[in-house]
């Protein structure tokens, strides 16, 4: 079936989120539909008595009721605008046809909805529409979903009396540049829904009507063509439009869906809800859905239109095995593979021991899948050697946040956004990284809250249309933990700490030592701006901001934890947030934009090398007996090895095999060469994924991965909501990823027999207290948030609202080490790394879609002084070097960079950002430091010596050998 | 052992604020709830062999006071 969801015509009018009343019966829990004790009014529509919170429109509280009054320019995703003339209603006792979307309640109203003026009026309406619309219905692309058509039909469209001869549109051009969407002006009847839901939904206001009267347009930025407008292809227009003047491309070519799957979608960490809409087995449209708890009916680029990668000729569906690196792959079936697999494992283990193996889960399965994984190599192997992508970008943030307040993950929904008075984004880049989430954080900024952005770049969101910061305080890399400590400087010299909180939550001892600690005049922000490089006062204007704006909120990413201090400014920023009582309400909290779809769920599933489900050490006896007795193995009390510290025991010839799921650290982690001799001196690698990705070229085991269309399960987002994902389509290469571990497993001697990931969950849920209610069952009602137990039988939108986890907050003193990375004559540039909007991580899945149209390679931003002084002008190639490589690339001459930094992405295999990047890492978790690079940056005319003797041994590492025909 | 080394005395580091007979101790359950076996039979061996030579003070202290 097709899911379509009701359309109300005009947004729910606004309640607070949470409760504030004593008297309503909502004051806990979960926020409501409509809060206990919001003023309701009862009118009459159509003779029948209906009853709506205050501040309905008569459009909305008839749609309530089931009644639709004919409409064109209102959608519920979009305040009322009125221009139509379609919604005219009559009113007993009022003058005239008024608009039911811009019309209000009031209690008492008589209202009809059809009536034989209103009928008239109407078809009035439609004729003039319709007189300037092309008449080609039957092959239009919207046929069967088109607004302008069904209203016709409504209000009884029989003539147009005015011809079809007259001044009309009918010549216009498609603009047809955008690679996703077809824009064609004729069709267009200049309702704004596009305009609108470019501004209010997606905040970017790359649409406008141009022209005036008859000669009005829409028109993107100044007349230009989509693909060069500052349209980021959000898909908002193209879902608010009644008609085909805008449509996907995909429904173009393919004709309308027929039924429809909610799912979750696989791209960043905010895990929006898509309906994927379907004909037979195929994905013809990614359709945001409007319950999804995080997008609430929003997209991006990349969740929307970027899923042609599931179908691309490049995904590996038949098993793989060679003996060398060195050796063309070889088709084999799944048993062989399998079987060899599991041969080599135990040859391995034989030879250099027990814990000679180990594996890596992945952060882009599902949690089922990622728990089985761990629970593979913990039960069948017998060890603890299990990492996850985590431990590369928010490892700090668990060990961070675990330490001070005792939960590793963030403290809030996404929703509180909107209660938030000041808005602090720290080395994160919500409009590129985090799309949907950056275009709720506008939306509330234009409302009015003040931003502080902590970053060394000028991010979007510094200056944005209707938002610039009140402070952008672009510091050096590698300062983070300086500049808060110099915000708590501010915050205990100036009076400014939340006593009564402090005296109510907090350990008073750790406190008073660290507010003795941040008094201390070398955190001042005069002391410290020597080194940070932001003036003293901004600082302290935006420390005071911080702590007297009213709700605080903290939005942070791998800008913070990606350094040698990655963990000690996440514990700053907890300090911080304690301190003024920015924990445990709504509107406030800390919270990690998390960077892949489901590296919170990686996380929350045992897949580091200490700790089993929900963060509980292993050394832990009863916590260990549990899973002992579950799983009825002996388990390894002692902790395994993380990533890097794997890749060190290859080298040292202590662990020779690993098995990876959906994951590619050969581009990902940092210093790719070694990597690549760590990867190198094992005798087993086995890489299940949907490509042959970068760390496949050092396999000698492919097994073929599904992508999240192809299974059921669940992704954890970064606000700790567990949504469902649905299988739309079968398996490419016949299992899904989870079956695939298993039968691992089985051909390892540990037998794993689940027929359903729901069996899976009901397992997990069975061993983690924090899950304990969680069951496909209770998420097919709703998506929740964890902890979702007896105490919390509906989930936990925010945390630490009636006292801290771990009991007492933990102040942490966060004492500023510089790293070891320094700059120097040889390398005095800095380089940091982030992410683009079109992209995601490795590019693995963007790369082979149309997103390439707006990156087709990774760039280096670079300050016009440091390019001046270089002779390096916008577009060159140039090399960069640092200590460990060197790499080449095309320079981008900006100043959104300050002197003396340079940036890059790392979404391109052929750039390998990650050459240059060092074995420096956070000193708590070994968190690589990717933000702090010294390099240098000179003009070149060809590529590093690495990339030539890459290319070559990447052609030579991915032949695939020739099957003889059957 | 260079890495090992780094990494300890990283953790050390952390803990300079705190007086030794706070930072010793966390120094050596960090190391003992995060590192693996062979990494701290590693530098178990390098205090052994080399008098934990780039260990500094408190790490080494903390090192030496961890059961094996």
């Amino acid at each position: 079936m097709l899911i379509k969801e009701i359309d109300y015509g005009t947004p729910a009018p606004e309640q607070p989120r949470m409760c504030g009343s004593s008297k309503c019966s909502c004051a806990a829990g979960v926020t409501p539909e409509v809060h206990a004790d919001t003023p309701m009014v009862t009118l009459e529509i159509d003779g029948n008595s209906v009853t709506v919170p205050q501040g309905t429109s008569i459009m909305r509280a008839a749609m309530q009721m089931g009644t639709q009054i004919p409409k064109l320019c209102a959608t519920d995703s979009l305040e009322a605008f009125g221009s139509c003339r379609l919604c005219v209603v009559e009113i007993e006792g009022r003058r005239g046809t008024p608009a039911s979307c811009t019309t209000p309640v009031e209690a008492g109203l008589k209202v009809w909805t059809q009536t034989g003026k209103l009928a008239k009026l109407r078809r009035n309406v439609m004729e003039l529409y319709i007189s300037d619309h092309p008449l080609d219905c039957l092959t239009c692309a919207a046929n069967g979903d088109c607004e302008l058509q069904d209203m016709a039909g409504a209000v009884g469209l029989r003539e147009v009396r005015y011809g079809f001869d007259g001044a009309n549109h009918f010549d216009k051009a498609k603009d047809q540049s955008n690679p996703y969407f077809t824009f064609d002006p004729t069709k267009c009847i200049v309702c704004s829904r596009c305009v609108r839901a470019c501004e209010e939904v997606q905040g970017t206001f790359a649409l406008t009507i141009d022209g005036r009267g008859f000669a009005s347009m829409v028109s993107p930025s100044e007349a230009q063509p989509f693909l060069e407008s500052e349209c980021v292809s959000c898909g908002a227009c193209v879902q608010a439009c009644p008609t085909a003047t805008l449509m996907e491309n995909s429904i173009i070519e393919a004709g309308q869906p027929e039924h429809s799957v909610v799912t979750t979608c696989a791209y960043c960490g905010v895990g929006c809800s898509f309906k994927a809409e379907m004909r037979g087995d195929e994905v013809v449209r990614m359709m945001p859905y409007k319950d999804g708890k995080a997008n609430h009916g929003h997209s991006c680029v990349k969740g929307r239109f970027a899923w042609g990668y599931t179908t691309h000729k490049d995904r590996i569906t038949k098993p793989m095995i060679r003996a060398k690196i060195t050796d063309p792959w070889k088709e084999v079936s799944w048993e062989e593979a399998i079987n060899h697999a599991a041969s080599e494992f135990k040859r391995i283990q034989k030879k250099y021991g027990r814990t000679s193996v180990g594996g890596i889960t992945s952060s882009r399965c599902t949690n089922e899948e990622t728990y089985l994984v761990q629970k593979l190599i913990r039960a069948a192997f017998g060890t603890n050697n299990v990492d996850t992508c985590a431990r590369v970008c928010h490892s700090p943030t668990g060990y961070g946040l675990a330490t001070t307040l005792g939960t590793s993950a963030g403290t809030q929904d996404f929703d509180s956004v909107e209660e938030a008075d000041v808005i602090m984004v720290m080395g994160a880049n919500p409009t590129d990284a985090h799309p949907v989430f950056g275009s709720r954080m506008k939306r509330r900024l234009r409302e009015g809250a003040k931003l502080i952005v902590i970053d060394p770049r000028r991010i979007d969101l510094v200056k944005n249309p209707h938002i610039a910061a009140d402070y952008h305080l672009a510091l050096r890399p590698g300062t983070n933990t300086a500049m808060l400590n110099a915000f708590a400087h501010v915050i205990v010299t100036e009076g400014l700490v939340d006593e009564d909180y402090v005296r109510e939550r907090c350990d008073l001892a750790e406190f008073d030592r660290w507010r003795a600690f941040a008094a201390d005049p070398k955190n001042s922000p005069e002391a410290v701006e020597g080194f940070t490089g932001v003036k003293a006062a901004d600082v302290r204007a935006a420390a005071r901001l911080y702590a007297t704006g009213g709700n605080a909120a903290i939005y942070y990413g791998l800008g913070v934890t990606e350094h040698s201090q990655g963990s000690t400014t996440v514990m700053g920023m907890a300090n911080i947030a304690m301190a003024t009582g920015n924990i445990g309400h709504n509107g406030a909290g800390i919270n990690p934009l998390r960077g892949q779809n489901n590296v919170q769920g990686s996380c929350d599933m045992g897949s580091f090398p200490h700790e089993l489900t929900g963060y509980r050490h292993l050394s832990t006896d009863a916590v260990r007996q549990q899973f002992e007795k579950d799983w009825g193995v002996t388990l390894d009390p002692e902790p395994g090895l993380r990533i890097p510290n794997m890749l060190d025991a290859a080298i040292d010839g202590t662990f020779m095999g690993i098995y990876i799921q959906g994951e590619d650290i050969a581009q990902s982690d940092p210093n790719i060469q070694h990597v690549i001799a760590g990867l190198s001196a094992m005798e087993c690698v086995v890489i299940q994924d949907i490509f042959l990705n970068e760390t496949a070229n050092y396999a000698h085991v492919f097994l073929p991965g599904s992508t999240f269309l192809e299974k059921d399960g669940t992704f954890t987002n970064a606000e700790r909501r567990i949504n469902l994902v649905r299988r739309a389509v079968k398996p490419k290469a016949g299992y899904a990823d989870w079956e695939v571990t298993m039968l691992l497993s089985n051909a390892l001697g540990y037998p794993m027999n689940y027929t359903h990931p729901s069996e899976i969950m009901d397992e997990i849920a069975r061993l983690t207290p924090t899950f304990q209610n969680v069951s496909f069952e209770l998420l097919e009602k709703s998506p929740v948030q964890w902890p979702c137990n007896d105490k919390a039988p509906e989930g936990t939108p925010i945390m630490h609202m009636n006292g801290f986890v771990r009991g007492k907050g933990r102040f942490m003193i966060t004492e500023y080490i510089p790293t070891e990375e320094k700059v120097g004559p040889r390398f005095p540039l800095l380089l940091t790394t982030g992410r683009i909007l079109a992209h995601y991580n490795v590019g693995a899945q963007t790369r082979r879609t149309d997103n390439v149209a707006w990156h087709p390679e990774d760039v280096l931003e670079m300050h016009p002084h440091d390019a001046e002084d270089r002779g390096i002008h916008d577009g060159d190639t140039v090399s960069i070097a640092s200590r460990v490589g060197e790499t080449t690339l095309r320079v981008k001459v900006s100043d959104r960079m300050q002197p003396g930094v340079v940036y890059t992405t790392f979404h391109h295999f052929g750039t390998g950002a990650n050459v240059i990047t060092t074995d420096y890492s956070d000193w708590a978790t070994n968190c690589p430091e990717y933000k702090v690079t010294a390099v240098q940056v000179r003009p070149t005319n060809r590529p590093s010596e690495w990339q030539s003797q890459y290319y070559k041994q990447r052609e030579a590492t991915r032949r695939i050998e020739a099957t003889a025909a059957e | 052992m260079e890495t090992l080394i780094r990494m300890a005395n990283q953790i050390g580091d952390f803990f300079n604020s705190y007086s030794e007979v706070e930072a010793v101790p966390e120094i050596a359950i960090h190391i003992r709830k995060f590192w693996d076996p062979r990494m701290r039979k590693a530098i178990m061996a390098h205090i052994a062999d080399h008098q934990g030579e780039g260990l500094k003070p408190r790490v080494l202290q903390a090192l030496k006071s961890m059961p094996s």
